[in-house]
Order: C-alpha cells, then sequence, then structure tokens
C-alpha cells in the first residue's frame, strides 16, 4: 500500500541557476587571489557589502516598487549598534565573536524598520517616497546634534582585532575580513534569493503591480509592505555590521541622504527587474568612487551624465541590457548583431575621446592651470593653451556624431529584424 | 715609443676608472624621492580650500627641492588623494598610499578625517613595524588628537582649539569695553569645544563680562541667519565669539551688517579661502581673527614667497602652516640623515626652529604639538602700511597684538607610547 | 518691553521674507508637479543656475537686466531637458522620471563647478538695494528683504492672474487634469508640457536670482534648499500653489521664531523641580533645546503631515 502513495516528481536540473550560483561562488572564492594588491583587496571588500545593501534596497523598489529614499538610515543605524556592540565587546561588557557581529547589525536594521516602517508604509506610492526622505533628513540631521551616539563629526571607532585568536583567525589582515564579508555576502544572496521564492516576496510584487487587485485576493497591501520594508531593514543592518568590521570606523555620512541617493542611483543603473541587476550596480558603485576619483577630476560629471544617458536609453538597467541580449543568443540570433555592435563601439570611440578629451581640457584649465597648461591626457602631454588640441578634440566629436548616426540606423535595422524573427518563432512555437 | 705607449695605457686606463667612478657616483650618493600623500577635500563644499593648500604645498616642496633643505639628493613629491571631507574616504586614500610605498601623509581639514587616520596609522605601524607611517596635521584643531587620542605618529602644526581660545581671551581680557559675550557656533566638536574653552577661559580671566547667549547652528545647513542676529541683538552682546568657518561664518556676518548689528566678531577662520571675497565691505573694522599668520605681519620673513605665489596663481598662500611642516620634515631628516618615518619622528620631537615665517617655534615634545607665535588680527581696508590686500578684495588684515607661544601654550594630559629608538 | 516687541516685529519680518523666498522657489515645483506629476529633484539645481547665470550677467551689464535675463536663460533651458530628455522617459513610468531629474542634478552642479571654479562667486546686491529701509526701534530691516518679499508677491499676482484670466492659463488648467481631452480639441498639449516645466524652472531661476547674492552664491548652495522646497510642497498640498505658500510662510515663520525659544526639555522639568543630570537616561535627546532643533522642524512637520493628512494642508490629490 506504500507504493500508492508515492508520487512522481519531476524536476529538470535548472542548469543555467547552477551555472550562475557556482560562478559567483568560485568568483568570491578566487578575486583576492587574482587582484590582490592592498587598495584592491579594501574595493573588493567594500563590493561584498554593498552588493548587500543594493541588493537589500531592491527588495523595496523593485520586487515590491516602493520607492524609498531613506534606506541609508537602516545601513547606517545598523553599522552603529554594531559598532558600540564590537566596544562593548573590546570592554569585556559581554562576548561575541567577531564574525556574528554583522547579526546584531541586522537586528539593529530590523528594529529600527519596525519603528519606522509602521509610520512610512501607511500610504505608498511617491507618499511613501516623501515619507522616507523626510525620516532620512530627520535622522541624518539629528546625527551630528547627538554625539554620544553618533560620534560627532569624527564619528565611533573601533578596532575589530578582539579577544585570543580562534583557529589562528584575527580578523587583523585585510584578506580574512575579504573572506568574512564574502561568506556574508553568499548567505544573504542566497537567503534574499530565496525570499523571492517564497509567498511572500511574490506577493510583493502582486502589490507592486496592481495593489488594488491583491487586496481583492485577501491581502493587506499595508501589512505586505510593512512585512517588506523590515525584512529589507534586517539585510540593510547585516551590510552596515559589515562595513563597521571593515573600516572599523562609522560617523554620520553613513546616514546620510547623499548615502541614500547614491544607493537608489546605483542599485537603478544596475536594473530593478533582475535579481542579479543589484549586484552589478554595487560593482560599479565601488568602482566609481574609489578608482574613478582618482583617475580624473570630472569623474562625477561622467557619472551623472552616464546616469542620464542609461536612465533614457535603457531604464531596465544594466541587467536588462544584459539580458536582451541573452535572449536575442537563445533564439541563435545573435550573430547578425556582431557587426552592428562592431560599427556602434567604432563610432563610439571618437566621440567619446573627443567628449572626454574636452571635458578633461576643460577641467584641467579650470583647476590646474597655475601649474602649467600641459594637461596629462591619455598617457600624451597636451598643452591646453594652443588651439590644436580643441580643434582635434572637436573634430573627433563632430567625426563621432557622424559616424554614429550612422552606426546606430544600421544596428537598429539589425536588431528589429532579429527581435521580428524572434517574434515570429515564439509565435509558430505557439501555434 | 713602449715607454710612452705604456704611459698612455696606464693614463688611459686611470681616465677611465676614474670617468666611471664619476659616473657612478651620483648613483651611490642616495637620489631619493620622498613621497608625501595629501590627504584633503577636492571635491565637494571644502573643495577651494582643498585645492589652495594643495598648491600651496606643491608650491613649498618645488622651493625645498631647489635647496636641497632635507639633504643632497633628497627630493619630495606631492601625491594628492581626495578623501572628500569623509573619515572613511580618507582610510581608502590611506589604503592607496600606502600600495604606492608612500610613508609620509599630510591633512588638515577635518578633525573626524585626522582622528581616522590617526587611528588607522597606530594600527598599521603596529602592525607592520617595518613599514612605519607618519602623519603631519597641518589644521585639523581638535584638541583630543593631542590629548586623549595623542599619537607618536602624528604631529600638528596648527595651534588647536584651546590655544586659540587661550591667547583669544588673553587679548579680550585686556579690552575693558567688552562686558557682554554671545558664543555660537557650528553644532558638531568644533563648534561645541570654542563655546565650552571660551566660557571656561572668560570665567578665568574676566569673571565679570558676561556670557548673554550661545547658539549652535547645523553644520552648512542654514541658510538665513537674520533670526540668530536679531537673538543676539536681543541680548545686547558686544562681542561675538564664533568658530564657524565658510558659509557659516560668511552669512552670519552679511546677516549682521544688514541688520546693523554694532558688535566685534571674534573669529578663528576668517582668512579662509573664500571667506575674504564674501566678506569684502561688510566685515570691516568688526571681523576680528586669531591665527598664525596673516598678509601684512611685521617681520613678514615669508613675504617674498608669499608674493611670488599670488603671482603665479592668483591665490593666497595663508596656510604657512604648511611651509611650517615642511621646513621642519626636511630639518628632520637632515639631522635624523635617514627618510625612515621612526627616526624622523625622534628627530622632531622636541626640535626648535628660531625665526621661522612667524617666529619661533618648537615641537613639544609631551604631545607633538607646535608652540607658536599667535596673531589677533583685525579685517580692515588695505592701503599705506598695509600692502597687501587678500583675495583682491580692497581689504585686508591688521595685526592688534602679538602673541608669544608661552601665551597660548595649554597643558597636556597625553601619555604617549613611544616605539623602541631605532 | 520695547525689546521684545522689537525682537518679535523683527523677526516676523524675518520669518515671512524667508517664507516668501521659499514659496518662490517651491512655486515652480507645485506647477510642475500638479502639471506633469514629475517631482523635479533638478528644481534647486535649476536656483542655483539662477543665481550663477545672474552673477555673470550682472558683472557684464548690471543686476537689474539680469533680472529680466536669467530667468528666461533658466526656463529655455528647462525647456530643453524637458523635451529632449524628460519626454522621452515619459513612457517609461514615474520612477524614471524622477531619476533622470535626480541625474540631471549632478550634472547641472559639475557644469556650473566647470565654468566658475569651485568658490563662491562675489554676487553683491546692487547699491541701490543695500542698507537698511527703516528701523524697528534699534534694529535696522535691509531693503533688500523687502525687495526679496516684493517680487515674491508681485510673482503671485502674475502667476494667479496667468492661470484664471488668460486663455493660456485655462489651457494649461484644463490640461492638468484631462490632457487627452485638451489635446482632442485640438491644443497642442506636448508643448503646453513643456511651457510648463520650463515656466516652473523660470520661477526657479527668478528665485536664484534674488537669493543668490542675499546669500551665499557658491556650488553646495543647492544642496541646502533642495530638501526643504519637497517639504513646503508636500506640506502643501501636491498640486496646490495657495498650499504651498501657506506653507512656505509657515515653516519660514515657525522656523525663526523656533531660533529664539532656548527651551529644551531639562529647562521644562527644572520648572516642574525635576534635576536632570547628564546621567539621565535620554539625557541627550531632552538637552536639546528648540532653537538647536529649529533647522529639522521642518522635517518633522513633514513626516507629521504625512502621517496624519497625506494629502497636505490644501493639497487636492493624493498619490
Amino acid at each position: 500500500m506504500a507504493a500508492s502513495h508515492r508520487t512522481l516528481r519531476f524536476a529538470p536540473l535548472d542548469l543555467g541557476q547552477w551555472a550562475a550560483w557556482s560562478a559567483f561562488v568560485i568568483a568570491l572564492i578566487v578575486a583576492p587571489l587574482v587582484f590582490h594588491s592592498s587598495l584592491a583587496l579594501t574595493v573588493l571588500t567594500q563590493m561584498g557589502t554593498i552588493i548587500i545593501v543594493c541588493l537589500s534596497y531592491n527588495m523595496l523598489l523593485g520586487q515590491a516598487g516602493m520607492l524609498s529614499f531613506g534606506h541609508a538610515v537602516y545601513v547606517g543605524l545598523g553599522a552603529f549598534i554594531a559598532i558600540h556592540t564590537m566596544n562593548a565587546v573590546t570592554h569585556g561588557a559581554f562576548w561575541m565573536p567577531t564574525a556574528l557581529i554583522p547579526l546584531v547589525g541586522g537586528f539593529a536594521g530590523a528594529f529600527f524598520a519596525v519603528l519606522f516602517g509602521y509610520v512610512t508604509t501607511k500610504k505608498s506610492g511617491t507618499t511613501f517616497a516623501m515619507i522616507t526622505l523626510g525620516i532620512g533628513e530627520l535622522v541624518a540631521s539629528s546625527s551630528l546634534m547627538l554625539p554620544e551616539f553618533f560620534g560627532g563629526e569624527a564619528g565611533i571607532t573601533t578596532d575589530r582585532v578582539i579577544g585570543k585568536p580562534v583557529f589562528g583567525i584575527t580578523f587583523g589582515p585585510q584578506i580574512q575580513v575579504y573572506y568574512l564579508i564574502a561568506v556574508w555576502c553568499l548567505v544573504c544572496t542566497a537567503a534574499m534569493y530565496a525570499y523571492t521564492r517564497t509567498p511572500l516576496g511574490r506577493m510583493a510584487n502582486a502589490v507592486r503591480d496592481n495593489p488594488e487587485r491583491a487586496e481583492f485576493v485577501g491581502y493587506n497591501t499595508q501589512r505586505v509592505r510593512y512585512l517588506v520594508v523590515i525584512i529589507a531593514g534586517f539585510f540593510a543592518g547585516i551590510a552596515g555590521g559589515l562595513a563597521a568590521i571593515n573600516f572599523e570606523i562609522v560617523s554620520s555620512e553613513n546616514v546620510s541622504t547623499v548615502r541614500s541617493g547614491a544607493y537608489l542611483l546605483f542599485t537603478f543603473l544596475g536594473g530593478v527587474g533582475f535579481f542579479f541587476g543589484p549586484i552589478i550596480g554595487a560593482v560599479i558603485f565601488v568602482l566609481s568612487f574609489v578608482m574613478l576619483s582618482e583617475i580624473t577630476k570630472a569623474w562625477l560629471l561622467y557619472l551623472g551624465i552616464f546616469f542620464l544617458l542609461m536612465v533614457m536609453y535603457a531604464p531596465g538597467g544594466i541587467a536588462s541590457l544584459i539580458m536582451i541580449n541573452l535572449r536575442v543568443a537563445k533564439y541563435g540570433k545573435f550573430g547578425r548583431l556582431w557587426t552592428p555592435y562592431l560599427a556602434v563601439i567604432v563610432a563610439g570611440i571618437p566621440l567619446f575621446l573627443g567628449i572626454a578629451a574636452m571635458i578633461e581640457m576643460i577641467y584641467h584649465y579650470q583647476l590646474d592651470s597655475a601649474n602649467g597648461t600641459v594637461a596629462p591626457l591619455f598617457g600624451l602631454a597636451v598643452d591646453t593653451a594652443t588651439p590644436t588640441p580643441w580643434i582635434v578634440a572637436v573634430v573627433l566629436v563632430a567625426i563621432g556624431c557622424v559616424l554614429m548616426r550612422h552606426a546606430s540606423r544600421f544596428f537598429k535595422r539589425h536588431w528589429d529584424a532579429a527581435q521580428a524573427e524572434i517574434q515570429s518563432a515564439i509565435e509558430r512555437s505557439h501555434a | 715609443m713602449q715607454r710612452t705607449l705604456g704611459a698612455l695605457a696606464r693614463g688611459s686606463a686611470l681616465a677611465v676608472t676614474l670617468g666611471l667612478t664619476v659616473a657612478v657616483m651620483p648613483l651611490a650618493a642616495s637620489a631619493e624621492v620622498v613621497k608625501i600623500a595629501f590627504v584633503d577635500p577636492l571635491s565637494g563644499i571644502l573643495a577651494n580650500v582643498g585645492q589652495n593648500q594643495l598648491k600651496s604645498l606643491q608650491f613649498t616642496v618645488e622651493k625645498i627641492n631647489a635647496s636641497h633643505a632635507a639633504g643632497p639628493g633628497i627630493t619630495f613629491e606631492v601625491v594628492p588623494f581626495d578623501n572628500k571631507a569623509s573619515p572613511q574616504e580618507s582610510l581608502n586614500a590611506l589604503k592607496a598610499a600606502q600600495d604606492q610605498g608612500i610613508r609620509y601623509v599630510t591633512q588638515g581639514n577635518g578633525s573626524g578625517a585626522a582622528g581616522a587616520i590617526i587611528d588607522a596609522i597606530n594600527k598599521f605601524n603596529e602592525r607592520n613595524p617595518d613599514k612605519t607611517m607618519l602623519f603631519l596635521n597641518y589644521a585639523a584643531v581638535d584638541p583630543d588628537l593631542t590629548n586623549s587620542k595623542c599619537s607618536f605618529w602624528h604631529f600638528r602644526f596648527d595651534a588647536d582649539t584651546s590655544m586659540k581660545m587661550e591667547g583669544l581671551t588673553t587679548f579680550m581680557a585686556k579690552d575693558p569695553k567688552i562686558k557682554k559675550v554671545y558664543i555660537i557656533g557650528q553644532n558638531y566638536a568644533h563648534g561645541v569645544q570654542v563655546a565650552k574653552y571660551a566660557k571656561e577661559l572668560l570665567a578665568r580671566k574676566r569673571p565679570d563680562i558676561q556670557i548673554v547667549g550661545e547658539d549652535l547652528t547645523p553644520l552648512a545647513q542654514t541658510k538665513d541667519f537674520a533670526p540668530y542676529v536679531a537673538k543676539i541683538k536681543a541680548s545686547g552682546a558686544d562681542t561675538i565669539i564664533t568658530g564657524n568657518w565658510g558659509a557659516d561664518l560668511t552669512l552670519l556676518i552679511k546677516a549682521a551688517k544688514e541688520a546693523g548689528l554694532d558688535a566685534n566678531f571674534y573669529t578663528y577662520y576668517a582668512g579662509v579661502t573664500g571667506t575674504p571675497t564674501v566678506m569684502g565691505a561688510s566685515g570691516a573694522e568688526k571681523v576680528k581673527m586669531i591665527a598664525y599668520w596673516h598678509q601684512n605681519v611685521d617681520q613678514n620673513a615669508f613675504e617674498p614667497t608669499y608674493v611670488e605665489f599670488k603671482k603665479r596663481y592668483n591665490d593666497e598662500f595663508y596656510a604657512t602652516a604648511v611651509w611650517t611642516e615642511m621646513q621642519f620634515l626636511s630639518d628632520s631628516i637632515k639631522k635624523a640623515g635617514s627618510t625612515d618615518p621612526t627616526k624622523v619622528a625622534f628627530a622632531m620631537e622636541g626640535m626648535e626652529e628660531k625665526g621661522t615665517a612667524a617666529g619661533d617655534m618648537t615641537m613639544r615634545k609631551t604631545d607633538h604639538q607646535l608652540q607658536m607665535t599667535l596673531y589677533i588680527a583685525t579685517w580692515t581696508k588695505a592701503g599705506g602700511k598695509l600692502k597687501y590686500d587678500v583675495e583682491n578684495t580692497g581689504y585686508t588684515f591688521r595685526t592688534d597684538a602679538v602673541l608669544d607661544p608661552y601665551v597660548s601654550s595649554t597643558p597636556t594630559s597625553c601619555q604617549m607610547k613611544r616605539p623602541a629608538a631605532t | 518691553m520695547e525689546r521684545a516687541l522689537e525682537f518679535f516685529v523683527i523677526s516676523l519680518l524675518n520669518g515671512v521674507s524667508y517664507g516668501l523666498l521659499l514659496f518662490m522657489l517651491s512655486s515652480g515645483l507645485t506647477l510642475i508637479f500638479s502639471m506633469m506629476g514629475v517631482l523635479n529633484f533638478a528644481h534647486a539645481s535649476f536656483y542655483m543656475m539662477g543665481a550663477y547665470v545672474a552673477y555673470q550677467i550682472s558683472v557684464w551689464v548690471g543686476f537689474w537686466p539680469a533680472l529680466l535675463i536669467a530667468p528666461l536663460v533658466v526656463g529655455a533651458a528647462g525647456a530643453l531637458f524637458e523635451r529632449y530628455a524628460l519626454r522621452r522617459v515619459h513612457r517609461f513610468g514615474h520612477v524614471p522620471e524622477l531619476l533622470v531629474t535626480f541625474g540631471l542634478s549632478y550634472c547641472i552642479s559639475e557644469f556650473v563647478q566647470l565654468i566658475w571654479g569651485r568658490a563662491p562667486v562675489d554676487y553683491r546686491i546692487p547699491a541701490v538695494l543695500d542698507g537698511p529701509l527703516f528701523t524697528v526701534y534699534s534694529s535696522a530691516f535691509p531693503t533688500y528683504r523687502v525687495f526679496m518679499m516684493g517680487v515674491a508677491v508681485l510673482m503671485l499676482i502674475a502667476v494667479w492672474l496667468l492661470f484664471t484670466r488668460t486663455r493660456v492659463g485655462l489651457v494649461i488648467q484644463g490640461a492638468l487634469s484631462h490632457p487627452e481631452m485638451v489635446e482632442a480639441l485640438g491644443h497642442d498639449v506636448p508643448k503646453v508640457f513643456m511651457m510648463v516645466f520650463g515656466g516652473g524652472c523660470a520661477l526657479a531661476g527668478l528665485a536664484g536670482v534674488i537669493g543668490g547674492n542675499a546669500f551665499v552664491t557658491e556650488p553646495g548652495m543647492a544642496l541646502t534648499v533642495g530638501s526643504i522646497i519637497f517639504v513646503v510642497v508636500v506640506v502643501g498640498g501636491m498640486g496646490s500653489l495657495a498650499g504651498a505658500f501657506v506653507a512656505s510662510l509657515l515653516i519660514g515663520i515657525v522656523q525663526t521664531f523656533a531660533i529664539a525659544l532656548d527651551y529644551s526639555f531639562v529647562t521644562l522639568f527644572a520648572r516642574a523641580g525635576v534635576v536632570l543630570t547628564p546621567d539621565s537616561f535620554g539625557y541627550p535627546f531632552l538637552k536639546l533645546t528648540i532653537a538647536q532643533v529649529a533647522p529639522i522642524l521642518p522635517y518633522l512637520l513633514l513626516v507629521l503631515i504625512l502621517i496624519f493628512r497625506p494629502r497636505g494642508l490644501l493639497g487636492k490629490r493624493e498619490d
């Protein structure tokens, strides 16, 4: 009789998912071995924490449709509680291993989410956005007024080497901190992915798409949003705790509205429609802030222009660009796109070089002219006082514009053709 | 013939050897480039101040390299890093500097960043005693940095908040016309400390002076100072003490002039980049400052350097602490006979320099705080003996008092942990 | 007694003049929002642009031409942005619209620094408007503040007349609630949108011309006013010009008077006979005086309004 209770289940092995997750794990393990300078290690560590932040932010923005301008509040407050805990442990108040400190940050983030979320999730849409802005500003302004908790302008510092080493791990060297953060990053990413598969995750999507209908089905949309904020706050707090361990300092800028704006910007750049989008956004975040600002003085301008272009032409973010190309590849149509892509790149190079040259020269003229008019440009020394480089730049831009026009038309023709073929292929398979 | 050939051969061999030795000698004598990381805001609200001080440092390094002040073959190079006024970004900059093998760091704009750098360098030097780094602080004035947070690896070349207040209050104590004082500041550690020391020191030196009011405004957020000026007026104050800088100072002074407030301002930062331009006529004869140098000090040993800087950049070289720190650094390297930061630090503490850009100076050994002359100056119209006007405004500073080092010297609670002398 | 009256009158005048400047700034934002549903994050950047352009024109020609030309320049820039960027993004939804203005604010800030440098510029009040106009007992009230108030009131009247008395205004009001119908009637609704966006930006530019020389013109000026104008718009009611007027006056006056109040919970408890020391629980919160908290009162107000009356004081629609 036992045999009749057995049911047949067939779940095909999702090779794509396995490949993606394995690649992620391997990348986490191998990255510091490939990039091993001290700066590179710091960058990788920061990427680990920001990935968690951006993923938690996307739980609100992409998955639940809640635009929040105050996410740094949960990250920052989690970081502050974590660093105070570390100081308490150093002074012997109680015992807690450093590796579990992020959990303290997580619970702190969740606590504040319970507190603030009750107020913010009463409404949705633009009202929600405004109220998160207000709370973000409130917390940011109070951070300098309450130096006992926030440490004033200098912030709160700590030493992450607490107590005796366990298995020789003290978390003093950066590489150990990196692997700690990599483990947490993996665990949190997996947890957040699992969340998207839960009924709550799915209902959040429903509330985003059609709140009225969700109510009809019997779910309290406000309750759903509240729970989403709490869970997002939990993960944000974990990231804050990790940042506290990594930097050994937390200051009022961790809760600032500028930070919140940056999380929003880069999550959106990465792509809010896909789970892995914010991961890309986080990587770009850290690279721009830490490395781009050392390469050029005009980094903020480049970032602004890039962001504008992305919003105008690819609002789904970089993730969407990857996915639509993957889709074309899946249907075997990518072959015809190689040449158009090449054309666009070839057209784009002079355009980009010309514009970048002009921007860099103007910046040099503005800021450095007293040290001489010669500016370093792509490894060449260019004298900005003479008209030659300017003329060259203008010519480059002009050529680039003309080429781009043709190239983009060429590309569009082939792209549209590919899309049409895919469409007909889909219809045929449905018939 | 044999003999001449032999002599020729020997002669040429000698000549070749000598020539080779001479060619190799400069390589043998250490031609060393000492890199200095400049970590300060180069973008954001303090960008103009940071850029000015970077230029000052680069100019100073150029002059010192030309004069070989640190010894033959030793030159300096400035490597700028933009810390965006953030303590966390300063740590990233520090890591990047460590990667490039830079052993000397200088910074000044923001005691928060300075504190973070001291902490990080302490930990780094403890974990890497063979790659020690040294921190030269030219403007971060939180007294804690040479008291509770004092460190062997940190040297400060600006007078801290308590020292400046000590000097200011000594000057104020001699003025019988000051009866009611109002204290206004920015609501963070600096403003709070200015208020604290002002009250403490005035109570000691002139207990009859009444503190008629105290206000703290959020940093760089207030646009409209008119309500505060109205409050000051209502309190009847004749003097205002403020540690404000930037827009918080200029807006306050402008609002005071607009409302016809007849009170004197005693400030720390009236001479910093950008403030004189906006202050202009509204501050004339009303704004005083305490500083380690200004454009019209008597016995201005710094005058030629200042004039050349102004001609080249059309900007003011007022942060002479940058010059002072490089002077101390090159002299310490010469004295220690080495560019190793540990040896240089031991040489630098206790060092004295006489007749520098601003009088006699001593680097106090106990806490690594420079003891220096301070000037109290009033903002006034340029002309006559006041040769140099500030930022092309037609206005400049005039000395009211010269305070010898002992006047502004304050005690310290520093218990410095020194490494083993190498 | 005299001193208290003097203080009261001056504070009232200060509060009203500051409130009117806030209104000039936020009126454009309200207009744009009520028309297009777009929260223009770059609004404060247009304010900054207005101040810098006015500075440049006043250096070349003079202040009075700047008063006329700078708002037009800024309005044109806004209209161009709407035509080429915002319109494109409109079909993607509200979030991308908001984000594109967000990106624009970064770009404007960088452009301004590129052209005029990172230091504050010496944009001065014209000599004829400098100095006190009248004195209340011993306090002088500056002429320029009166001028500011005058311009703000004139602007309000002009905008109100435009909306209610002219044909263009009626079309705009129609397009506000029924854009498709208005388009069906033959009006070029996208062009109306462009004009309204440009007009809103021109108003911000005008505020910049007026405010830039009273308050310092520097690259950070957009950040300091950025959040406050959102508070005004939300508290007043998104979509209501009268609401923005009331809200800005309210915020201006409350903030100005709050600065005068040096009371905190500690003093309150002390009055009741309870002495609090630094060891008492929550002391850091309790020792904050109202004067110290004054700058964050608008945000407190924002949060309270959104909890208890989300459509704002005089708002018509709630989103």
